[in-house]
């Protein structure tokens, strides 16, 4: 993580849906930094709060009756105080948003270009002749063939990975400072989904922005993100960089999501063992994160992973474990009530493989999980 | 797209001459009064009205007739004549279609304009008293005959009867081109009663497109990218209008039929009072007249809502 004062400060951001059945507690506390020039990857399941706390950056909750508290510092106002008119400035202009289904984030009845021309003439005095050249020279700069032509096209003669391109060029209209990028490679193939991500790093490079990836795939924050955060039922419960995510990880969800993940040692050794029945056939396949996302309205007592957490131990329904740095690990934090020499015991066996029940009879809990 | 047209038009066509079919099976074969025995005078003799039957064709058997009828109509575009007057179906009609025009084309600029800003106005304002207000009262007139709608308003607002007298009541129209100012306040009514269920209809409609409209992902990327409100409700409205003009041909049919229900209550000279006394007057040449303008108004209407949609849906254009 870089020193300075940040681009984005994220601080005890809470957003609240109050509906029929209960207050639906979307984002819980949640604080982070993104840098300038730096990728932060948010990661989580559906339901965790990752998107609805990004679009909350853009004043983006408020019409739909949000309660939100906290803070949200961009270039030193406060998001979420500032009038809806001044708020409205800064989105699509120095903070841009691309979303998950560029089929539907482009309006099927206007033509490609001049949904790239409003985005810059919303900001700024141009003429609608400069604001095109500009459209042209973005979709060339985010890899469309024959931009003056597919400028004048319509949303559907697009293929998807070109409607994410082109929903990249209008993101980038006015050069943002800030890049909010909510599972841009969800809906794509993935052959597609490897070239957006390039084209992301490549923009990153060329046009020095800030880059915020909210996915629930861990494969896209590996390949992008400087800083990881991860969210759990609208919290954030591990944060730190991507490097040290990846090779020391702290809390039991962050395992489980490695776990999940498909990697070519896992395949391969997972079908190796199976053909030579050694053992219970694919061991080391894919392993799901047992149970499902909590109720927001009414979540868990005391640390909200643990129904679904292989090693809780009793007094965890009870304790709420607040985020707090890892012994050792510098800008690494973590919101586990486990001990931290029990955990790193844990995270060894079950990188050898093991499985959390082998790795509990290994690592002698202090008291029986749950 | 020419030869969409063209096959559209063929089409149009072959409905017109069903529809010819039908009018022409159903006044002859549903049990109304003998048309040639209405002519005849008071107690006629069998001879004077089999005398009368052969000078209008009812002798001859109903295939022959019709063909006869088929031949005037699109080889000459003769309609026939009345039974009971004589004239020429295309001079009765052509002289009271400014008054039907008047009528429509009034009722069909308040029925889509207010329906459109009272649906727009419904989902941006959901949920609070105006909207529910609209919504209420929207569906008091979906629901209200029109017949009884006019004779409530007369009741109410005509400068004869009405406790209120504010404006002209029924029989007062008068031709746009004798006076202008007389035309417009005699239709104002008219107008009123005949729009109130379809502006109903299309704001219950617009209302309902809107709202979903508005939650579409496009609209969320107009906000992202700093639109003002006014663009965003802009381009919402752009895209929940589209479903709406498609009903646009449908919903004429529904109009001319109250047409014909409005200028007998208001007693206006048109086609729709013209095809209310023929119909009292079994007189058969004429009703087949008149439905046969109201199915060429419907069909060639749809053509062009067809058309249109087209290039409002450029999804539709290339498809």
């Amino acid at each position: 993580m870089s020193t300075g004062e940040p681009l984005l400060r994220v601080e005890n951001l809470k957003v609240d849906f109050p509906g029929e059945d209960g207050v639906v507690h979307a984002v819980d506390g949640v604080s982070y930094e993104v840098h300038e020039g730096r990728t932060l990857g948010i990661v989580g399941e559906s339901g965790s709060g990752k998107t609805v706390s990004s679009l909350t950056t853009l004043g983006l909750t408020r019409r739909q009756g949000a309660v939100i508290s906290g803070k949200i510092m961009f270039d030193g106002r406060d998001l979420v105080t500032l009038p809806e008119d001044e708020l409205r400035s800064i989105r699509g202009n120095d903070i841009a948003m691309i979303f998950q289904d560029p089929l539907s984030s482009l309006h099927p009845l206007y033509r490609v270009g001049d949904q790239l021309v409003e985005a810059v003439r919303a900001h700024r005095e141009m003429s609608k002749q400069q604001a095109r050249e500009r459209a042209v020279e973005l979709l060339g700069l985010v890899g469309i063939p024959d931009p003056r032509r597919r400028v004048d096209e319509y949303p559907h003669e697009f293929s998807g990975g070109m409607r994410q391109r082109a929903m990249i060029a209008m993101a980038l209209m006015n050069d943002p400072k800030l890049l909010i990028a909510d599972e841009p490679t969800t809906a794509l193939d993935v052959t597609v989904q490897a070239q957006i991500l390039a084209l992301m790093e490549r923009l990153q490079s060329e046009l020095g922005m800030a880059i915020m990836i909210i996915t629930h795939d861990l494969g896209v924050v590996a390949e992008m993100a400087d800083d990881i955060a991860v969210m759990y039922a609208g919290r954030i419960v591990e944060t730190t960089t991507a490097e040290r995510l990846f090779s020391a990880p702290e809390h039991p969800y962050t395992w489980g999501l490695l776990r999940s993940i498909p990697t070519m040692e896992g395949y391969t050794w997972g079908l190796m063992k199976a053909m030579a029945s050694e053992g219970p056939p694919g061991r080391q396949d894919l392993v799901p994160i047992p149970g499902t996302p909590p109720s927001l309205i009414n979540p868990p007592s005391g640390c909200h992973f643990h129904p679904r957490c292989p090693y809780s131990q009793p007094e965890h329904t009870r304790v709420d474990p607040p985020l707090e740095p890892v012994p050792g690990g510098e800008h690494h934090q973590v919101a586990c009530l486990l001990e931290s020499d029990i955990r790193r015991r844990l995270w060894e066996q079950l990188r050898a493989g093991q499985t959390p029940a082998e790795a509990i009879a290994e690592v002698e809990m202090p008291e029986a999980p749950l | 797209m020419a030869g969409y047209v063209i096959r559209r038009i063929l089409w149009g066509i072959a409905l017109l001459i069903i529809v010819c079919a039908l009018t022409f099976v159903f006044f002859r074969v549903i049990p109304t009064g003998n048309p040639a025995l209405l002519r005849a005078g008071r107690d006629p003799t069998k001879g004077h009205v089999q005398e009368i039957e052969k000078v209008l064709g009812l002798n001859k058997s109903l295939p022959a007739q019709f063909w006869e009828y088929l031949k005037g109509v699109f080889l000459h575009g003769n309609l026939g004549y009345s039974y009971y007057s004589n004239e020429s179906v295309r001079s009765l009609i052509a002289e009271r279609l400014p008054a039907t025009i008047s009528l429509a084309v009034g009722a069909a600029i308040i029925w889509v304009g207010s329906g459109l800003a009272v649906g727009i106005i419904s989902a941006l304002r959901r949920k609070t008293v105006m909207d529910r207000a609209a919504m209420g009262t929207a569906l008091l007139l979906v629901s209200a005959p029109e017949f009884w709608l006019g004779l409530i308003v007369l009741f109410l607002f005509a400068d004869d009867i009405g406790k209120f007298k504010i404006f002209p009541g029924a029989g007062s129209y008068v031709g746009l081109t004798s006076d202008p100012w007389k035309w417009f306040t005699s239709l104002i009514l008219p107008w009123f009663v005949l729009a109130a269920s379809g502006a109903a209809v299309y704001a219950r409609l617009m209302r309902g497109s809107l709202i979903e409209t508005m939650n579409e992902d496009y609209i969320r990327t107009a906000r992202a990218k700093g639109l003002s409100e006014r663009r965003v409700v802009r381009q919402g409205v752009r895209a929940s209008i589209n479903p709406i003009v498609t009903l646009l041909g449908v919903e004429l049919g529904v109009l001319l039929g109250g047409a014909v229900l409005i200028e007998t209550v208001f007693n206006i000279p048109g086609v729709g009072r013209l095809s209310y006394t023929s119909i009292i007057n079994s007189d058969f040449s004429v009703i087949e007249g008149t439905v046969l303008l109201a199915a060429m108004f419907i069909i060639v209407a749809n053509i062009v809502v067809d058309i249109a949609y087209a290039y409002l849906d450029p999804r539709v254009r290339y498809s």
